[in-house]
């Protein structure tokens, strides 16, 4: 028992454990709660929070924070329904200019923040407000999609079990996750960020190259906040200045819930998706319970967050007074070896 | 003549010259180019004009960018005053009810909700300097939840009320011919101006900024202090959101105060106020208010359309951070010195 | 064996940071298989002689040859790669990675890519076992004691092909046993013909494990000697300097009106201590005496002012206080009881440098006033320059910045604001760091002066000579212990560096 809550996934078991807890819940309250499309539609309904989830996880494992995703998003469903839709561009081209888009976005909001030493929140507020005005100003109206391939993609039901189903967005969803996965814990690239994240300093003179690898980041992460973006439009089918508006809150949530520290260094990809997932349930308990308002599941995760990020603070409290203990004993040792 | 170069130099060195200046560059374009820009006029027993206009819609931005001055002075950030603002308004109109006569005390209403306000700063303050969240972090939850809360109060309708006096805050009292606004602004102004100026609240608020840990060791009490600042801020958007729901004598939970927090930081950039904390001087940020209330006018004044706002303040935001970095600097200084030493190699 | 012959060459090394000469054409010279101890006090130059060996900053003037060869590391990495290789005091390694990780980092093997992770462990658990290192090397690093964490830098360091190896205080969080393992691995490695510099304050370890000594005193080199040769006594006197003495007569003067109000106890101290800094201590602060912690860096004096202060909570003992039972907890209940803390980091505890001096000058009155019992405009002014004209602060105005004052000029701001609080006890820690000689003086004076008027001082100081010159008593602090304490008639500096050495 001792080792589990000494363990480094301690942040992850209670979240795991939550989620089932939740999910009985709502098994026993609610009829038709209980069936594996109500659990596979967690990832349809959340595939774009999966994905952003998973960028916004490589920017707190660096140290850094990113607010603009959920402007990222709305702006790139509002691009695409434009582009597509009033402009009649060629769909793939689209998907491709919306990932060039979301690369830069992050690549100048990297640069900002490394080589001009801004603070990272200013600089992602400043993105947060700009891809929203953007949005608002392609319109302020909804762009409905109706693009052959879009809509195609939208209905396209891949059956896994019987009559369960999931959407081509969540095969994205999982591709996008496992390549960050990957990225994180089998590349140097993906080391050097969560050595960065827990010592700037050491990992400098340890010779690592922190300038490219924190601009790389906010570069992939802007990648994909716009698939994540892409994977919402499939969903939604339509662009509006609205979209996703508090949704950096979700994926930062998703991150934190799912045992990434919000000072840099520790958590795990594979975590992140379990974040996104209590989301789900939470949100469908609340579907499911019918009178409430769906402004329960934006509280609800709200206090998510703040009790993990209390449960995260208590850790490393713990940690840093038991280190100092130790150093003490080592101490007293020390005098009695030199009295004897 | 030596002496007017001197007065001139020396002015420029002031703190409010450059916001003076550009306020006053603002309004002399809008004189110019705008008809009627400069005409009040009195009609019905108040005074109209694009002036007044300016001011009474900054009143409730200038409120809020004094507290964010306060926060942003200890290194921190605030981006959930739009949803105390909304929160604040939905208290008010719901206990005040959709009658011409109130369901609650007037005065018991405002209590209420500025109270109620206050806590949520205080909430954003126990995480920032107790928990040592991240400021940004911290004011994103409440960002994002408020509104649901603010939803919550008002049972996600948008509720209205007759009661009278209640329009009078965005409004005009009786009898006065200027904007009541105008003096909710004097009177928050010059309460929170003395507090910070008569006590020693200003001079702690600027050395906890610039360092912490030393003010720590010379006896101040950095916590307290960074989350006093909070909850004056949680206030602060109280009262704006007090003004902002009586200017359309209802409380729109998913509008009210909607972007405000970026109208607030950006007043304290435009101020001239370090981004990273230390001195600061409420004076400009007030001032930075009106220039972007200002400009707003001008804007739409000239056909812009109000969505390309937000686009625009985003990057002056981003330029003005740009001039204060230190990054910026060094790399300045670095293209300045290769540049001077190409140019001695090759006169070498 | 090649001992003669040099793997590592300084020649007139110079550095100089604003205001600061921090080296002054030092040479330096490292053999093959030895191992050279450099040793000098605070601000003696030892570590920006490593910073500039190892490529963290630029020298102004002189040369660096490796093997012969002319070099300029122009990073930490560029030495690393040259064969250079630095273990740090504070394990500059990532502690949220595991052990093979680390050792690893930034050079993974990979394939296709892909790390490989089964080879990393595999190298790293065979670069470990050279050192007859048997732990773990998937766990994290971080759940490993200091001690470990030590090694791994050392053979991450040494795993770099390095030819010369850099020590920096590496045995500061190591207790007895650990120390000694480290020692037969540097002995280890000086078989196989490694040149290593090893930093340290610790005197004895110094002559346990080291060929030669070189020492450093502001900046400039004193000497070079074959450790066996150099007595431990004078090797403290070395590097604590006998410079010529500018205030010999000052200090007896003094002592004759000290004396007078001699007996009475302004602080004392019963077993207090701090867990993880300084070990439970006895100490007795008599009003209106000078009292010196000396001790080498790291010994724990700056740690046992702290405590005085309230940074640290003390958490055994009990404090009094003009025998009155005290709870210091933190720096105002400190300061509400008459004491007041010039700390050793002048830059990031000391000044607010964006705050004028005027402000300066008041904030730790402001403090103990409390936010409501504003200090008027025209009282603060007065206070500012009765303070600028005490202590003779050059700057252009009370309201300049203090950032853009002189070293020496900030300290005395930061001395000014703690005047101003009128305090029964003022420690000092380290006031005359990087100042000139000058301020030096004048700062000294002022101390005496102060203890003449009824004030208790705690002072610290790494320079001997002006510990004796102003302190009436001495404590003395090693590995975290008060070990002794010295009065007035057998204060010579034979017998403080003795304490200090350990030597009975």
């Amino acid at each position: 028992m001792k080792k589990l809550f000494n363990s480094k996934f301690l942040s992850l078991y209670i979240t795991i454990f939550l989620f089932f807890v939740l999910f009985s819940i709502g098994s026993v309250l609610y009829t038709g709660f209980f069936s594996l499309q109500t659990f596979l539609n967690l990832f349809i309904d959340n595939a774009f929070l999966i994905i952003s989830a998973s960028g916004m996880t490589m920017v707190l494992l660096i140290g850094g924070i990113d607010i603009s995703v959920g402007s990222v998003i709305a702006l790139t469903c509002m691009l695409s329904a434009y582009l597509l839709e009033l402009k009649g561009f060629n769909p793939v081209l689209v998907m491709a200019l919306m990932i060039l888009m979301g690369a830069g976005f992050g690549l100048i909001q990297g640069c900002l923040i490394h080589f001009f030493r801004i603070q990272p929140f200013i600089v992602t507020l400043a993105g947060l407000f700009f891809a929203r005005g953007m949005t608002a100003v392609i319109s302020t109206d909804t762009i409905n999609i109706k693009n052959k391939l879009y809509t195609d993609i939208s209905n396209y039901r891949i059956y896994l079990y019987d009559k369960s189903f999931i959407s081509i967005g969540v095969v994205i969803a999982l591709i996008v996750i496992s390549i960050t996965i990957y990225i994180a814990h089998y590349t140097r690239f993906g080391r050097s960020v969560y050595a960065i994240g827990g010592n700037e300093q050491s990992a400098r003179l340890m010779g690592l190259p922190v300038g490219r690898t924190k601009v790389l980041v906010y570069t992939y992460s802007g990648v994909c906040y716009a698939i994540a973006g892409i994977v919402f439009s499939f969903y939604m089918l339509s662009g509006y200045t609205l979209h996703q508006q508090g949704g950096e809150m979700d994926a930062i949530a998703s991150a934190v819930i799912g045992g990434t520290s919000l000072t840099g260094g520790v958590g795990y990809v594979f975590g992140t998706l379990f974040g996104v997932l209590i989301q789900g349930v939470i949100q469908t308990l609340i579907m499911f319970q019918g009178t409430l308002s769906s402004w329960w599941t934006r509280i609800a995760v709200a206090l998510l967050l703040c009790m993990f990020i209390m449960i995260q603070r208590l850790l490393t409290i713990r940690k840093d007074t038991g280190r100092k203990a130790k150093i003490n004993t080592g101490k007293k040792a020390k005098q009695l070896k030199v009295k004897a | 003549m030596q002496n007017l170069v001197t007065v001139i130099k020396n002015l420029t060195k002031k703190r409010l010259f450059w916001p003076i200046v550009a306020l006053l560059a603002v309004l002399i374009f809008d004189s110019i180019f705008i008809d009627g820009f400069l005409t009040i006029e009195l009609k019905n027993g108040n005074l109209y004009g694009r002036i007044i206009d300016i001011i009474n819609r900054s009143s409730s931005l200038i409120i809020i960018t004094i507290g964010m001055t306060l926060v942003i002075a200890t290194g921190g950030i605030d981006i959930s005053v739009g949803s105390v603002v909304a929160i604040s308004g939905a208290i008010t109109v719901q206990l005040l009810g959709s009658g011409i006569a109130p369901n609650t005390p007037f005065l018991l209403c405002i209590i209420a909700s500025l109270a109620a306000a206050a806590l949520l700063g205080c909430w954003n303050g126990f995480l920032v300097s107790r928990i040592g969240v991240q400021a940004v972090v911290a004011t994103l939850i409440l960002n994002v939840a408020g509104r649901g809360i603010a939803q919550l109060v008002t049972n996600g309708q948008i509720p209205t009320t007759q009661y009278k006096p209640f329009s009078y805050l965005a409004g005009f009292l009786p009898h006065l011919p200027i904007p009541f606004s105008i003096f909710i602004v004097a009177v928050v102004l010059t309460a929170i101006v003395l507090f910070v100026k008569k006590t020693a609240f200003g001079l702690f608020v600027e050395s906890v900024g610039v360092n912490s840990k030393a003010s720590r060791f010379a006896g101040l009490k950095a916590q307290r202090i960074v989350f006093a600042t909070y909850a004056i801020c949680g206030l602060c958007a109280g009262i704006a959101g007090l003004m902002i729901s009586s200017m359309i004598k209802a409380a729109d939970s998913n509008n009210a105060g909607l972007l405000i927090e970026m109208d607030a930081i950006l007043a304290v950039a435009i101020g001239g106020n370090p981004m990273s904390g230390g001195k600061f001087s409420i004076a400009a940020s007030v001032i930075g208010a009106l220039i972007i209330q200002s400009l707003t006018t001008t804007l739409y004044a000239m056909g812009v359309s109000p969505e390309v706002l937000p686009v625009v303040k985003a990057i002056v935001v981003v330029i003005i951070c740009l001039f204060q970095s230190e990054g910026t600097h060094k790399m300045i200084l670095k293209v300045l010195s290769t540049h001077r030493r190409l140019k001695y190699e090759k006169t070498v | 064996m090649a001992n003669n012959e040099a793997v590592l060459k300084m020649n007139g090394v110079s550095k100089t940071f604003p205001g600061v000469k921090a080296l002054k054409s030092v040479d330096f010279k490292l053999r093959a298989g030895e191992i050279h101890a450099l040793m000098g006090e605070n601000g003696a130059g030892k570590s920006t002689l490593i910073k500039v060996l190892t490529g963290v900053e630029e020298l102004d003037s002189g040369e660096i040859y490796l093997g012969g060869e002319k070099i300029l590391a122009k990073s930490t990495q560029q030495a690393q790669e040259l064969g250079i290789s630095t273990v740090y005091q504070e394990v500059n390694l990532c502690p949220n990675l595991t052990v093979a990780e680390n050792f690893y980092i930034g050079r993974e093997p990979t394939r296709y890519g892909k790390i490989n992770w089964k080879e990393i462990n595999r190298r790293a658990e065979q670069a470990l076992a050279k050192l007859d290192l048997k732990i773990d090397v998937r766990q994290k690093l971080e759940n490993y004691s200091v001690a470990i964490q030590q090694m791994v830098a050392i053979a991450r360091a040494i795993d770099y092909k390095a030819r010369v190896l850099i020590l920096d205080e590496p045995t500061s969080s190591l207790d007895k046993n650990e120390v000694e393992k480290l020692f037969i691995i540097m002995k280890k490695l000086r078989s196989e013909g490694m040149g290593i510099i090893f930093v340290t304050h610790f005197l004895d370890q110094v002559y346990e494990v080291s060929d030669r000594i070189t020492v450093l005193r502001n900046g400039e080199l004193v000497g070079e000697y074959e450790a066996e040769s150099l007595p431990k006594i004078q090797l403290v006197a070395k590097m604590i300097g006998k410079d010529l003495d500018i205030l010999s007569n000052l200090k007896k003067d003094a002592n004759k009106e000290q004396n007078t109000n001699d007996n009475d106890t302004f602080m004392s101290f019963n077993g207090v201590g701090h867990t993880g800094t300084i070990e439970p201590f006895d100490l007795e602060i008599r009003k209106g005496e000078v009292l010196g912690l000396a001790g080498l860096l790291g010994s724990g004096r700056s740690e046992l002012a702290r405590v005085i202060f309230g940074i640290d909570k003390a958490d055994s003992g009990e404090i009094r206080v003009n025998d009155e039972r005290a709870n210091i907890a933190s720096p105002i209940d400190a300061i509400k009881r008459g004491i007041a803390l010039c700390p050793e980091n002048r830059k990031t505890e000391g000044i607010i440098g964006e705050l004028s001096v005027r402000e300066n000058i008041i904030l730790a009155l402001q403090a103990r006033n409390g936010i409501g019992k504003t200090i008027s405009r025209k009282e603060q002014e007065r206070i500012a320059d009765e303070y600028i004209k005490l202590l003779n602060i050059k700057t252009s105005g009370k309201e300049q910045l203090v950032k853009n004052l002189s070293g020496g000029n900030q300290q005395k701001v930061i001395l000014a604001r703690w005047l101003a609080t009128n305090p029964d006890l003022l420690i000092l820690d380290e006031p005359t760091r990087g100042i000139d000689v000058g301020t030096k003086t004048e700062i000294q004076k002022l101390i005496i002066q102060f203890a003449e008027r009824g004030m208790s001082v705690v002072f610290i100081s790494s320079e001997m000579d002006e510990s004796l010159r102003c302190c009436s008593r001495m404590a003395i602090l090693r590995d975290g212990r008060k070990v002794a304490e010295i009065c007035e008639d057998e204060l010579t500096d034979r017998n403080v560096m003795k304490s200090i050495a350990g030597e009975d």
